[in-house]
């Protein structure tokens, strides 16, 4: 009877613990500089920056850890709208963190997936379908195109391919003019 | 009655007597009708056919989807021989997903049910015109429903008939050959709106569809006090719908509103014949008025055209000479859209084919901005073009909305004034997609982090319920007795193996 009760009492401290552990973890609002850059950030999850997420890498730019110009996914325009917020120079991206892509989904191979489901564990913003066996599925529209599933697939299924064009996803492009109207 | 005017606008030549000699005739059937599932503003219709299925004229092909959406019908009997991407008419040269017929020449209905308009409920007639998949005819090809509902009282229903563009006649031989059909369906559309009072609007320079809308409004029996026809003076864009309402009512419609915040709503001369086939012949839309002209083509004129119908054999009916023509436009000089392929059909929304010759329309050379002011005079929603330019050669979005970019009808007027040539609208259009580009890449990211949260806090869950079960467990074996099981094991194996290599040799 006693061992029952201590053992709930154990069980409440622990799961209190990682609930406060985690409410500070995932807190949602808190820093309000390292909210405004999480905002301004892509949100692709690749952990090119060096960190785990883009929430973590908006808590060392906001901490002045890490420096604005380390995201490739988002490329001269988030940096651009980095140093605007933070009221400091653009300056060129980080060479060492990879090259500005154009935006690309994850393709699995049907027909050879094994259904393994590593890559639904790589996933950081789950992603892909399927089940211990099955074969798995990218939903396109929530990849965000982070490459992670890419490496733990075991029979090198899953490909990287370009987002289609499609009519209502053209943009008109800047015109091109011959002598350039400069000013 | 009393006119207002708006302001800037400009006085374009309009290259409109050229198409207004000859009565309108159908178009012969084509072979094949290619039918785009997006026709509209809003969300593409969804396919309710298959391949290989028998159509008949008139049936439904493909049904909204969402509440801005409009369905779309087969434009005359035949088989679906096709379901799957096809060049459209769009600035952008891609293709979309359309529905292809192959006609069977006995143009065989479907079954319509016609009926007396005052016998039906607003909210009848509007589902009705839903269903008749009828679009703005006029302009962007909004869902025509949405505006037959707008859910406050409507002092004034404006029935636009100025068509300002150059070039374009269709709306004008429409007022001159159906002022009848456009009548009733300006009483249809009264009687949707509950409108108080009716005017029917004409640019002074159709002076025919003046007269013809007055003979048969004077020969009408219904109650037509409320209905007033009045000239306005030819000013691009006069036809625009907040110029339109401005230069009738005095009104101006507040920057990002919509008309009915002033007791107004607009609808095109076709968009009425199109409201009246529909309520009363049963018939949805599947037809319309085109104009065929410009300096390439040898018999300009105005043709009823089943919609689906490959502009290139348009073209040819009105002796368009291929070698003589520098592009092809579908609407007019001033806002249409050029063509990357003749292979495109005609779309609802198309009022006109401009087979521009050579030469015909000038490309002069573009040189820098000297900061006259032409362009903010004439602009007619009284932007800054200029300063709108500056910032979207900059790429300096934030600063554009601030300038009210969205408010640009995308008129034309300023580049047409601006003495250096620059392809002002051209910059807007680039900015305006842009940002809309940039508010769905924003909308993505933000699913994302959420996505991403919940997996984090679904990850942490999920490792303190395995802590919270690994404490539950009685205490079994230690970790000590654990390991000196697994090393009793490794030991087994050890010399089984060697017994069994032994045993080999
Ligand atoms: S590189 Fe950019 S997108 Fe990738 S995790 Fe870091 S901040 Fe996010
Ligand atoms: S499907 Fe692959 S590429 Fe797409 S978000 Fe998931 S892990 Fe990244
Ligand atoms: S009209 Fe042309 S040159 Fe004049 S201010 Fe406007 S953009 Fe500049
Ligand atoms: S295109 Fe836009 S900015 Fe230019 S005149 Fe028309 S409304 Fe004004």
């Amino acid at each position: 009877m006693l061992s029952a009760a201590l053992a709930l009492t154990f069980l409440a401290l622990v799961f209190g613990l990682l609930l406060g552990y985690s409410s500070i973890r995932f807190r949602v609002e808190g820093d309000p500089v390292a909210d405004q850059i999480d905002a301004i950030l892509p949100q692709t999850q690749c952990g090119q920056c060096g960190y785990p997420g883009c929430r973590p890498y908006a808590e060392a730019i906001a901490s002045g850890e890490a420096d604005i110009n380390q995201c490739p996914p988002g490329g001269e325009q988030v940096i651009q709208a980095l140093a605007d917020l933070l009221g400091r120079e653009p300056k060129p991206l980080d060479p060492d963190r990879g090259a500005e892509k154009p935006p690309m989904v994850a393709f699995i191979d049907e027909s050879d997936c094994i259904g393994c489901t590593l890559c639904i564990k790589a996933c950081p913003v789950d992603a892909i379908l399927g089940a211990p066996k099955q074969m798995h599925t990218v939903i396109a529209d929530e990849c965000t195109g982070c490459e992670l599933c890419v490496e733990p697939c075991p029979v090198d299924v899953i490909s990287m391919v370009p987002v289609e064009e499609d009519i209502s996803h053209w943009k008109w492009p800047l015109p091109k003019v011959a002598n350039g109207d400069a000013p | 009655m009393r006119l207002w005017s708006f302001h800037g606008g400009i006085e374009v030549p309009g290259h409109k007597e050229i198409s207004t000699t000859r009565p309108v005739e159908p178009a012969p059937l084509p072979k094949r009708l290619i039918l785009p599932l997006s026709q509209h503003l809003g969300a593409p219709a969804e396919p309710l056919v298959a391949e290989g299925e028998e159509v008949l004229k008139g049936q439904m092909i493909a049904s909204p989807a969402g509440f801005v959406s409009a369905p779309l019908h087969a434009s005359s009997s035949g088989k679906v021989v096709a379901i799957g991407e096809h060049p459209v008419p769009h600035p952008s040269g891609l293709s979309a997903p359309c529905i292809t017929i192959e006609t069977d020449g006995e143009e065989r209905w479907v079954e319509r049910e016609q009926r007396d308009f005052r016998q039906l409920e607003p909210a009848e007639i509007r589902e009705t015109v839903r269903q008749a998949g009828i679009v703005g005819l006029g302009g962007a090809g909004f869902p025509a429903f949405i505006k037959l509902n707008p859910g406050r009282t409507i002092k004034t229903l404006i029935l636009n008939g100025a068509e300002c563009e150059p070039y374009i006649t269709s709306d004008d031989m429409l007022m001159r050959e159906r002022p009848e059909q456009i009548l009733r369906g300006l009483l249809i559309i009264r009687r949707a709106v509950q409108a108080r009072r009716c005017i029917i609007a004409v640019e002074d320079n159709k002076p025919e569809a003046e007269r013809s809308l007055r003979q048969a409004l004077g020969s009408m029996k219904e109650d037509a006090d409320d209905i007033e026809i009045v000239t306005i003076p030819a000013r691009y864009p006069a036809g625009g719908e907040k110029q339109l309402i401005r230069v009738v009512t005095g009104q101006e419609v507040p920057s990002g509103g919509l008309p009915v915040q002033v007791g107004v709503v607009c609808h095109n001369v076709s968009t009425a014949v199109a409201v009246y086939r529909a309520v009363e012949l049963g018939e949805p839309l599947i037809s319309r008025y085109v104009t065929i002209t410009g300096g390439a083509v040898a018999e300009p004129r105005n043709l009823e055209v089943l919609i689906g119908t490959p502009v290139e054999e348009l073209l040819q009916l009105c002796g368009t000479d291929p070698g003589a023509v520098q592009e092809v436009i579908m609407g007019g000089p001033m806002m249409g859209i050029s063509l990357a392929s003749l292979g495109v059909p005609l779309v609802k929304t198309g009022n006109c084919l401009l087979a521009v010759g050579r030469g015909e329309i000038e490309h002069p050379e573009v040189m820098p901005c000297i900061r006259c002011g032409n362009c903010a005079e004439a602009c007619p929603m009284s932007l800054l073009p200029q300063q709108m330019y500056w910032h979207a050669r900059a790429k300096d979005f934030d600063r554009l909305r601030e300038y009210d970019l969205f408010d640009c009808i995308e008129c034309g007027c300023c580049a047409y004034v601006c003495p250096s040539n620059i392809p002002l609208v051209h910059y807007y259009r680039f900015a305006k997609s842009e940002i809309r580009a940039r508010q769905e890449q924003k909308r993505k990211a933000d699913i994302a982090r959420e996505r991403h949260e919940l997996r984090e806090q679904r990850l942490a869950r999920e490792k303190a319920e395995r802590a919270a079960r690994h404490a539950r467990k009685r205490p079994g074996p230690s970790d000590e007795s654990k390991k000196a099981a697994i090393q009793a094991a490794l030991e087994r194996a050890r010399a089984g193996k060697q017994g069994a290599a032994q045993d080999d040799v």
